[in-house]
């Protein structure tokens, strides 16, 4: 038991991180980013290009994966997603633009780093292990510490830094925000950059345990829509909520319908497809969000 | 355009896709661009579909899961109970109707990116069904479908047996591209409609229609079930192409190529998905010379449309003083 708690903890928190980008992309410009998943495969070849291939400490390959990440989400946003925005009559038309990125992104990831599995270097050696009740090696400790820490920060970010403040009220009100001064688009490149660099972040957290490979970024993207849907489109609180829930339903499901084979999946469709029905917009989301 | 001008481009249209491109494949050799254009014809009935939920404001991006359904329906059908194929096309998109009734009750109340998101789910809903369930055979699949057989009524022979027929690809090329009239023919003229008007009010605003006592929730329903109707007979042909369905048949990949499709095309053309579908898949299946670059390429092109022609390529309008001519 103290297990599976254990490991729906340590999916959840990754979760968490992954669908924190997406839902701020979303709540900031109306977006629903195909490419995230992407973004997350992306990030994690990163860090195995410096950390696995250069050598470098852990850390450094954690930041350069951040920033490269983060350079990566200003540029989508300046130069694809606001001119279409701009000038198309509906706005879901950047659907289409963000499957076509979602596309290239995956086609530049297998001419740059082929469509083999990678792994890196375990960070950190050594089981812990509780009386064989709770066994956990400790670099998934560690990674789920820093993820929680990642959370953290970026919470406190949203709440008390200036950008953190802009960011909100562009969430809120695009309109109000102006009016009141807010650089609307200078704040949307800098929240498309920051989400994209958690979908990173995430990938180079993970690239330590699990390892990365090219087809890893379209069931990333779908996971990433259920915990938005369950917590609420654009809401932080909500999105924790939707990581941590479906990492422990993940958990929890893998143990208890392990003999009847790869059903756990279905059985979490099929409840959130129940929860939608009696609670469309998720647990902290604004009605029609 | 004028009515005579109207009458012109559909008899160019069928005169080009019933009698030209036969001709122009048996002068050039090129049978393979039979299956391709059988595809386009059939993946454009389901992007109909899902030109239709577009109408009714919904972003849907679960057709493929009808699709698979539909297939599997025909499939088990042909197979298992020795039902004649032309019988099973209609039945699988009546059983996707009923079935996206069902579905359709509880998340057409949702909006915007929460309803696309639900049916981008859904799509991954029927391929884990489609694994899980025994009647559906598994990850195996059903393999080796019969080809269509002949129907007869009073002695005459209306259709052949394919399986006899000299040119199977030709006479799937027929029966695909028939039947994408029909479907296109339908759609115009249920959007010219009374009903076509009231959807057209439902995107607009549901709760302005709602308060001058449109129906909305029934208008959704029928809308959402004519489109999966669509993805179902769509999928039932596809299959038989094939000879063959998997539960990765149709999955996520298609279900955003359905909406790539009525996108590129653009959303406020009923035409718009034929179009858009006959550029996306032939534009793929060209780029197959590009080797390794394909998939770059194909994306490229993908954004670079996107952001030069943010509304559909039928957007593209000729200059005005030919405009005024036609």
């Amino acid at each position: 038991m103290e297990q599976i708690i254990a490991n729906g903890l340590y999916l959840g928190a990754q979760y968490a991180l992954i669908a924190l980008g997406l839902t701020l992309i979303f709540a900031l410009m109306n977006v629903l980013n195909f490419a995230h998943g992407q973004l997350y495969v992306i990030g994690g070849f990163v860090t195995y290009t410096i950390y696995g291939q250069l050598g470098l400490p852990y850390v450094v390959a954690l930041a350069a994966t951040a920033i490269s990440l983060a350079l990566l989400g200003g540029i989508i946003e300046k130069f694809l997603f606001r001119p279409v925005i701009r000038r198309s009559s509906r706005e879901e038309s950047t659907m289409l633009l963000a499957a076509g990125i979602a596309f290239l992104l995956d086609a530049i990831i297998l001419l740059v780093f082929g469509e083999k599995q990678r792994g890196v270097p375990k960070i950190l050696n050594g089981v812990l292990n509780l009386d064989f009740r709770l066994i956990m090696p400790y670099d998934r400790i560690l990674i789920c510490g820093l993820a929680i820490f990642f959370i953290t920060a970026f919470i406190l970010y949203m709440q008390y830094s200036k950008t953190g403040r802009a960011l909100r009220a562009l969430a809120q009100d695009r309109t109000a925000a102006y009016l009141m001064g807010v650089d609307v688009e200078r704040y949307s490149m800098i929240g498309f950059a920051l989400g994209a660099m958690l979908a990173g972040i995430v990938g180079g957290l993970l690239v330590t345990i699990t390892g990365v490979n090219l087809g890893m970024g379209g069931p990333t993207s779908i996971k990433a829509f259920m915990m938005v849907m369950i917590g609420g489109a654009g809401v932080i609180s909500g999105a924790i909520a939707g990581g941590l829930i479906l990492g422990m339903m993940e958990s929890v499901g893998l143990s208890v319908f392990s003999e009847y084979g790869d059903v756990t999946y279905l059985v979490i469709f099929a409840t959130l497809m129940v929860f939608l029905a009696i609670r469309p917009q998720g647990l902290m989301g604004k009605p029609w969000g | 355009m004028g009515r005579t001008g109207r009458f012109l481009g559909v008899g160019i249209f069928l005169v080009a896709v019933l009698g030209l491109v036969p001709w122009l494949i048996e002068a050039t050799g090129r049978w393979d661009f039979y299956y391709t254009l059988t595809s386009v014809a059939l993946l454009s009935i389901a992007s109909a579909g899902v030109w239709l939920t577009f109408y009714i404001g919904r972003i849907n991006i679960g057709q493929g899961a009808y699709a698979l359904a539909g297939g599997y329906v025909s499939a088990i059908l042909i197979t298992k109970y020795d039902v004649s194929f032309w019988l099973t096309v209609p039945l699988a998109g009546l059983f996707c109707a009923v079935l996206s009734v069902f579905i359709g009750l509880p998340i057409l109340r949702l909006r915007g990116v929460y309803f696309a998101m639900v049916t981008l789910v859904l799509t991954e809903v029927a391929r884990l069904t489609a694994l899980a369930l025994p009647i559906t055979n598994g990850a195996k699949g059903i393999a080796s479908i019969p080809l269509p057989s002949a129907v007869t009524v009073g002695g005459i022979t209306l259709i052949p047996d394919f399986a006899e027929l000299a040119n199977v690809k030709l006479a799937f090329y027929y029966v695909a591209v028939v039947l994408m009239i029909a479907c296109y023919a339908g759609l115009y003229r249920l959007v010219n409609s009374r009903l076509g008007h009231l959807c057209r009010s439902l995107q607009q605003n549901e709760e302005l229609a709602a308060s001058i006592g449109v129906n909305v929730t029934y208008l959704r329903i029928v809308a959402y079930a004519i489109s999966s109707f669509l993805g179902g007979i769509g999928g039932a042909i596809f299959i038989s192409i094939s000879q063959s369905v998997y539960p990765s048949s149709f999955q996520v990949a298609d279900s955003i190529n359905f909406m790539l499709n009525c996108f590129l095309g653009g959303l406020g053309y009923v035409f718009g998905p034929m179009l858009g579908t006959l550029v996306l898949y032939f534009g793929w299946d060209l780029l197959f010379e590009a080797g390794r670059f394909q998939l770059l390429i194909y994306a490229s092109l993908l954004i670079f449309l996107m952001v030069a022609l943010p509304n559909g390529l039928l957007s593209l309008r000729l200059p005005a003083r030919w405009r005024r001519g036609g």
